[in-house]
């Protein structure tokens, strides 16, 4: 869990990933490398840094992680249907596999856990696995027994294989309680009396109580989230899918309105009978389980797909979805406007891609080229106050520098060349000074004062001029046009 | 040909703005080299009140040639769907799927030159979508001659000296344009001296260029088309 995908070092340098501690950055997990130069978990990554200068350090993400792991816990239900994802935030996470009666379909105990290993070896994780008959027993194991146990005594562990926490790990060890073994030996009513006052569920009384199988510690599963797919096997190949896409999506949406589900990403596959598989995916803006709609995402993209010598199986399956009731249409018949709204996004996303469609959306910032944002579709905007000052109702991607020929101390210049041509200021406004956002901008960024300038034949143009004669910024002051008023 | 005029002295003539609902329909606006900007804002102005959404949808030539529209600067109650492409064919289809939707005020396209996308056939079938729908269609034709075509209204539309700023002598005030209908199904053809008054207001006012109104009665029966 301890790599991101993507981004692995190789195994030969040492790195360690970082969580935010009460005084500054602390050591979340380590490789095997940094392990081996002295970095600990749970030290302050100043100074591991000083003991091991190469050292690189990355910020840990604990929610993808606990999210990567749950995802893990479904897909180990290739072994047993009782899958569970346990620790908390405190990445002390793992996999448990309630794996009572299904050891025997690959062969034994120990053939699966061989097995196993090598699958997870397979997805580029490194495992330690264990094999217990109790929750508590098999996680002590996995962590501080041998290589692949298979319900080894657990008397000879340390304290720390029952689950406790830091503290109560310390006490014991000054108690001079060192191993399991010695801590059950222990007459029951002294343990129970000694640890009153912790949580009743982290006692050691109840950890070796769990661990060795006294007090009962189920696994629960959660449920796999459903599966929204409908097929389409057909007798003889085909090499358009069009006509099987109404009746596929109608058969989707019914399953979706089972669940009270809309469809947020579509994907259609298309499987040849040469074996190639051929995938087509779409997403709705909102929620949507209108097999019309649904069909229209893929009208015109079915051509695209190489038909070979045939279609024998078309499924359209709804990999993402999300809540949605039941709806009804007004009186008159009519849908909402939203809808309608949504249903354009969504036709239009599907046809010309993801980022073609934006919607524009004020920012709060002075700077002309930050006050506008670009925002998905359909975004609620949010409220922000408008600037007083006059703005050009057009304004240029880039700023483009205007060639000065008459130039005034005061004021714009007088007369100024943009795009070959030339043009002579009869009116101006201005100017409107920007200072630079020092807080976003390069240091050494300058000002602009900026001027809204009319020319003799009624064109408008916002120009700026950027920096001040000797403000230590950079040479004498440049000109350029931003914008264009109506 | 061309004066300017004293307001007082003509009959001032506002063009009715129809409710985009009621009398939507395609139309085109030429503008002058120049007077990009106050096409979009002649168009923007045409919209009339209300809160729902505007799909634009500008070729890359355009938005790297005249800039892409400016939220702070245009004041809109109404949100603004902002869509790039790059080929004129595409920018059909975008507009004739934009057309289907009822939500939307109007889809307004920016398109530069004369391609052969843009052909009369696809212009008849925006028209007739754009009737069906209800949702006003905006063709702002950069650098473009106006050959055949479809639409129901043809505008052209040129710069003019704003008018004087009442805080500032110096300083340019409400921006002014020359609009002309050169050609248009319904509605009398002639030229006018737009004022635009932003703000809260937000209208055109059109004041008629010729004091003696000598285009507007020569122009004969509503209906008859003025070849330019």
């Amino acid at each position: 869990m301890q790599e991101r995908s993507g981004n692995a070092l190789p195994d030969d340098l040492p790195q360690a990933l970082s969580v935010e501690g009460t005084h500054g950055p602390v050591i979340h997990a380590v490789n095997r490398m940094a392990q081996m130069a002295g970095v600990t978990t749970g030290a302050r990554v100043a100074d591991m840094r000083a003991l091991c200068p190469e050292l690189r350090v990355d910020h840990a993400d604990c929610d993808g992680d606990r999210a990567a792991l749950e995802r893990l816990a479904l897909w180990a239900r290739r072994w047993c249907p009782w899958t569970v994802a346990e620790g908390g935030t405190d990445g002390d996470c793992g996999l448990i596999l309630d794996t009572t009666g299904s050891d025997h379909l690959w062969g034994g105990e120990a053939e699966m856990l061989a097995q196993m290993e090598a699958d997870l070896s397979m997805l580029g994780l490194s495992s330690r696995l264990a094999l217990a008959p109790t929750w508590g027993a098999a996680w002590a194991l996995a962590r501080f027994g041998p290589v692949r146990a298979i319900c080894s005594d657990t008397a000879c562990l340390p304290v720390a294989a029952l689950r406790l926490d830091g503290e109560t790990v310390l006490l014991l060890n000054r108690l001079g309680l060192r191993t399991v073994g010695q801590l059950a030996d222990l007459p029951r009513l002294s343990l129970a009396r000694r640890f009153a006052r912790a949580a009743p569920t982290r006692t050691p009384l109840t950890r070796l109580d769990q661990m060795s199988g006294h007090l009962p510690e189920p696994v629960s599963p959660p449920e796999a989230p459903p599966v929204f797919r409908a097929d389409a096997r057909l007798a003889e190949p085909i090499f358009d899918p069009t006509h099987h896409l109404p009746d596929l999506c109608a058969a989707l949406c019914d399953q979706l309105a089972r669940t009270h589900q809309g469809a947020r990403r579509l994907r259609l596959t298309v499987y040849r009978t040469d074996g190639e598989v051929s995938r087509i995916e779409a997403a709705c803006a909102l929620p949507s389980r209108d097999p019309a709609h649904l069909a229209f995402l893929f009208r015109d993209r079915l051509e695209k797909i190489d038909p070979g010598f045939g279609f024998d199986l078309i499924s359209v399956e709804a990999p993402v979805t999300e809540a949605l009731g039941t709806q009804q249409a007004d009186l008159a018949g009519r849908t909402d406007a939203g809808l309608e709204l949504s249903q354009l996004v969504d036709r239009l996303t599907a046809r010309f891609g993801r980022n073609v469609l934006i919607q524009l959306q004020p920012a709060a910032s002075h700077i002309p080229e930050r006050a506008e944002a670009r925002v998905a579709p359909l975004t609620e905007a949010p409220v922000i106050r408008p600037v007083q000052a006059e703005r050009p109702q057009r304004l240029l991607d880039h700023p483009e520098e205007v060639h000065v020929l008459y130039a005034v101390p005061e004021g714009p210049p007088a007369q100024f060349q943009w795009r070959r041509r030339s043009y002579r200021v009869a009116r101006y406004q201005g100017p409107e000074r920007i200072a630079p956002e020092w807080w976003h901008d390069k240091p050494g960024t300058r000002l602009r004062d900026y001027f809204k300038i009319e020319d003799e034949a009624g064109h408008r143009f916002w120009l700026y001029r950027e920096g001040l004669q000797g403000d230590g910024r950079g040479g004498i002051p440049r000109w350029f046009l931003h914008g264009v008023f109506d | 040909m061309f004066r300017m005029n004293v307001p007082s002295m003509i009959q001032a003539q506002r063009l009715s703005c129809p409710a985009p609902q009621a009398g939507a329909t395609l139309s085109e606006v030429f503008p002058e080299p120049g007077a990009e900007a106050a096409a979009a804002g002649f168009v923007l102005a045409q919209l009339g009140p209300g809160t729902a959404p505007v799909l634009w949808i500008q070729d890359r030539l355009v938005q790297r040639e005249t800039g892409r529209p400016f939220l702070p600067g245009l004041g809109l109650q109404r949100s603004l769907m902002l869509m790039q492409l790059s080929r004129p064919v595409d920018m059909m289809v975008a507009v004739e799927e934009g057309l289907r939707c009822k939500a939307l005020a109007a889809v307004i396209v920016e398109i530069r030159g004369n391609p052969t996308a843009v052909s009369f056939t696809a212009m008849k079938r925006l028209a007739l979508r754009t009737e069906a729908s209800g949702v006003a269609c905006w063709l702002i034709r950069q650098a473009a001659t106006a050959d055949l075509s479809a639409a129901r209204d043809r505008w052209r539309i040129a710069t003019l000296p704003s008018a004087p700023n009442s805080d500032d002598p110096h300083a340019p005030g409400d921006p002014r344009w020359r609009v002309e209908l050169i050609r248009s199904r319904d509605r009398r053809p002639g030229a006018w001296v737009a004022r635009h008054e932003r703000g809260t207001k937000n209208r055109v006012d059109l004041v008629a260029a010729f004091p003696d109104g000598a285009l507007a009665e020569d122009a004969g029966a509503v209906g008859q088309r003025v070849a330019r």
